[in-house]
């Protein structure tokens, strides 16, 4: 395939260019319905802990877990940029912006795992080395599943994001660039929510 | 679609002083309100998102109907499985 | 002349393919295998049943064999049989495409399959599960000592190569139909797997999700199920039917496709009331998922969402008998000929039938509390899924292998199959209608004297129907042999499938067909070659 041209399945390049934009989307709506699972378990269980939820929400540091919002908005806010370098056909500035995504993702990653670690250490990981009041195991239990799977996705877009940058070497994709982006911004989505329902719990008592 | 750098650099602000709206928010005593007014930033800003990031409000009546579905789904499996636990 | 299948004879020609029909084939073989191996677990079960005393196998192997029939049938042949294969073949072709929107993710989807197809074997012979197919906390969580964890991730990475296709199937659909191929002139078939593919692509990532809690919760013991943590197993059930019953739609949604496609062309007439089945598809997948309640009437969900999702249930029947109805209406002063993939559509609208009423007593919650995890359940869910799907994809492979190969089937040997299959498949589940009825509980090895008789008559009829499948597969495999070869459109059928040649070529079609009637339409067909 060269630069203007299409694949042999497709009429031209505008038809392709569509079939790509609509298949992220169809994969971001079962997107929505996965992390819907894990909601809905918040949600459930919240209802039933009304109180041991506002608890265990205070074991969680409101300082790094709004740094790392603001870190994230930011890599949302190059990644829309690379976007439009990609649509502009600037390459380098594409590659610029690419990196600095992929390191903000990096900064997101370092600072979740730095939380995970306090979390060991204070004995708040669900199981029989929990040494807090047993009613908040199951705040922890969604805590962790919930932001290491959004932190797994992270991962995945980390490694989009080489890949991507590897390819703006060599030629500005915009399709590939603007797929990457609806996933990179629907993780942050994901996180939008994760944040109030986790850090923001109760801290007015 | 591009969007405008300066449409998404201020789509960017809004985000941060979202977040810092919602961080001081949870420190007053709204009741139940502490989460209503949580879960509203948090919407505000995931709409802010889809729409101007991932150009969701210069997209298709399609792409439309599949960002709208999902939340539709969402819908129904939140629904019927609360009308469960709410009415137990 | 050049087709698809002697374009390339070397294994990477096989297996690095793109081709949609070459990857169709891929399925054919991957999701028969696990036919033979879910029928073997069947077998032993039934084998098993034969005598009131638990004397073949012990009560903890016996747990065993009908999760594994369950598991492998029900996640690695009857959800993705029709999708993978008949679908896969079809979709590009009906909308006169060259392939499907993304063939290497296609590709893709088939190696996720054959992934997960080995994680499922490993799991079988490294000594299996006995969780039943549902997987139900905290059993499955904390007590069992299987391979529960091996057999999850079987199910989830299936679960991706089902979202896959999905996806692939709805982008397809959307954006590379033909000129003039309006959505009210689509094949039914294409709506059904339209439909279908929309179920791939919202229910499958929630059981994704359950599954990997369950993996973690085994793992890490970090989960949100277990009641020690304050976890809830009920939760663990909504979860899991939220994606398991419109997995039965998965299952039969694709079927009623291609009996509205068998209907049509074997009546030489119209469907109808096109626009009723057609919307039917995509009312039977809105309302798929609003019902997935009605498998917890027991389990202590509160009274008043069990009538919710009894109301709800009684619903899907609507859109159920609007196909039927119409089915028969096609039916009606039509020119009918039983060729042997009509014989298995006809027989599919009675077995439907059938279990779509028992369905109807399973819906009503003051029933279903008497017949609860008893036979009746089994029968009702075999008549769906046996009777339904399993006919349906034994008649549309009957109807578009002379598509698929350029060789014909021997008729006399089909319909003699499809008669052993439907009296074989009726004498295995009618009998567990009753026995159910009688208060025989599922899932149990031993069973009291009185029911000998009802269980020797399945087990009887469940030999008969292993016949009828055997046969199929040494005539369909002996046809690949045949020197004779057989026309484009051998049954006079409307459809742009039948507009190419036998085998279609590489690219589907010599030139981008142009659409300019409606689906169905008899007057201008050719005249069948097959009378």
């Amino acid at each position: 395939m060269t630069e203007r041209g299409h694949a042999p399945q497709f009429d031209d390049l505008e038809q392709q260019h569509e079939a790509a934009t609509l298949g992220m989307w169809v994969f971001l709506m079962t997107e929505v319905l996965f992390f819907g699972g894990l909601f809905l378990g918040y949600i459930v269980y919240r209802l039933a802990h009304e109180r041991a939820f506002a608890q265990a929400s205070s074991h969680l540091d409101v300082a790094l877990g709004g740094i790392n919002t603001a870190v994230l908005i930011t890599s949302s806010f190059t990644m829309a940029l690379a976007v439009h370098a990609a649509q502009t056909e600037r390459r380098r500035r594409l590659f610029v912006f690419l990196l600095a995504t992929m390191a903000l993702g990096c900064v997101f990653l370092a600072v979740k795992g730095l939380e995970y670690a306090h979390k060991f250490r204070e004995g708040l990981v669900p199981g029989p080395r929990f040494t807090h009041e047993p009613e908040q195991q199951i705040f922890f239990s969604l805590y962790f599943v919930m932001t290491g799977t959004h932190a797994v996705h992270m991962i995945i877009g980390v490694g989009v994001m080489i890949g991507l940058m590897a390819l703006a070497l060599r030629r500005s994709h915009a399709a590939a660039v603007e797929n990457a982006g609806l996933y990179w911004h629907f993780v942050d989505i994901v996180w939008i929510f994760l944040f109030p329902l986790f850090y923001l719990v109760g801290r007015h008592r | 679609m591009i969007v405008p750098r300066k449409l998404t650099a201020a789509v960017f602000v809004a985000l941060l002083a979202l977040t810092g709206s919602s961080v001081g928010a949870a420190y007053l005593d709204l009741g139940v309100f502490n989460t209503i007014l949580a879960l509203a930033i948090a919407g505000v800003k995931a709409s802010l998102v889809a729409l101007y990031f991932m150009h969701l409000r210069y997209s298709s009546k399609l792409v439309w109907l599949f960002a709208g579905g999902s939340f539709f789904w969402l819908g129904i499996l939140l629904a019927l499985t609360l009308n469960d636990y709410l009415t137990r | 002349m050049k087709h698809y299948l002697n374009a390339g004879y070397s294994v990477g020609s096989w297996l690095l393919t793109r081709d949609h029909k070459r990857i169709a084939i891929l399925y054919l073989l991957s999701v028969t295998f696990f036919f033979f191996i879910g029928g073997a677990f069947a077998t032993l079960v039934r084998l098993e049943l034969m005598t009131p005393a638990g004397d073949l196998v012990i009560s903890e192997t016996y747990n065993k064999l009908f999760t594994m029939h369950g598991v492998a049938m029900i996640f690695f042949f009857l959800i993705p049989a029709i999708p993978t294969v008949i679908g896969n073949f079809l979709v590009p072709l009906m909308i006169g495409a060259r392939d499907l929107a993304f063939p290497r993710l296609n590709l893709a989807s088939w190696y996720l399959f054959t992934a997960a197809g080995l994680l499922a074997l490993g799991s079988i012979i490294f000594g299996g599960v006995d969780t039943g197919w549902t997987f139900y906390t905290p059993y499955s969580t904390t007590y069992a000592n299987t391979h529960v964890f091996l057999m999850a991730a079987a199910i989830f990475v299936a679960g991706f190569s089902s979202i896959l296709t999905g996806l692939n199937f709805v982008v397809t659909i959307h954006k590379m139909r033909a000129p003039g191929l309006t959505w009210s002139r689509l094949p039914l078939f294409i709506w059904s797997t339209y439909a279908t593919a929309l179920l791939f692509v919202i229910a499958t990532p929630v059981i994704g999700i359950t599954l990997a809690l369950i993996a973690i919760e085994r793992l890490l013991s970090v989960g949100i199920f277990d009641p020690a943590l304050g976890g809830d197993p009920l939760l663990f059930q909504h979860l899991f039917w939220f994606y398991s019953h419109p997995a039965v739609y998965i299952m039969v949604l694709p079927a009623l496709g291609v009996v509205s496609e068998l209907v049509a062309t074997f009546s030489r007439k119209r469907i109808f009331g096109y626009g009723f089945v057609a919307g039917s598809s995509l009312a039977i997948a809105i309302l798929g998922f609003l019902v997935w309640g009605h498998h917890m009437f027991v389990s202590g969900q509160s009274m008043y969402a069990g009538m919710i999702f009894s109301i709800l249930s009684f619903l899907v029947a609507i859109p159920s008998s609007i196909k039927v109805l119409n089915w028969t209406a096609t039916l009606y002063r039509g020119s009918i000929s039983l060729r042997t993939p009509m014989l298995y559509a006809i027989g599919f609208m009675g077995l439907f039938t059938i279990g779509g009423l028992t369905g109807l007593f399973l819906a009503t919650l003051g029933i279903d509390v008497h017949v609860t995890d008893t036979y009746f359940v089994v029968a009702h869910f075999h008549y769906i899924m046996v009777g339904g799907t399993v006919m349906a994809y034994m008649g549309a492979l009957h109807y578009w292998w002379p598509k698929m190969t350029g060789r014909s089937y021997p008729e006399a040997w089909g319909k003699l199959s499809a008669l052993i299959i439907f009296i074989g498949f009726n004498l295995t589940f009618f009998p567990q209608f009753i026995l159910g009825y009688l208060g025989m509980p599922r899932r149990y090895h031993a069973y009291p004297e009185e029911f000998q008789v009802l269980n020797v008559l399945s087990t009887a009829g469940a030999s008969i129907l292993g016949v009828g499948y055997i046969f199929p597969m040494f005539y369909f495999i002996g046809s690949l042999f045949a020197r004779k070869k057989i026309g484009d459109n051998p049954w006079g059928a409307t459809g742009l499938e039948w507009r190419t040649s036998s085998p279609p070529p590489e690219d589907n079609f010599r030139e981008t067909p142009v659409v300019t009637e409606e689906a169905y339409d008899f007057a201008k067909a050719e005249e069948p070659e097959l009378p």
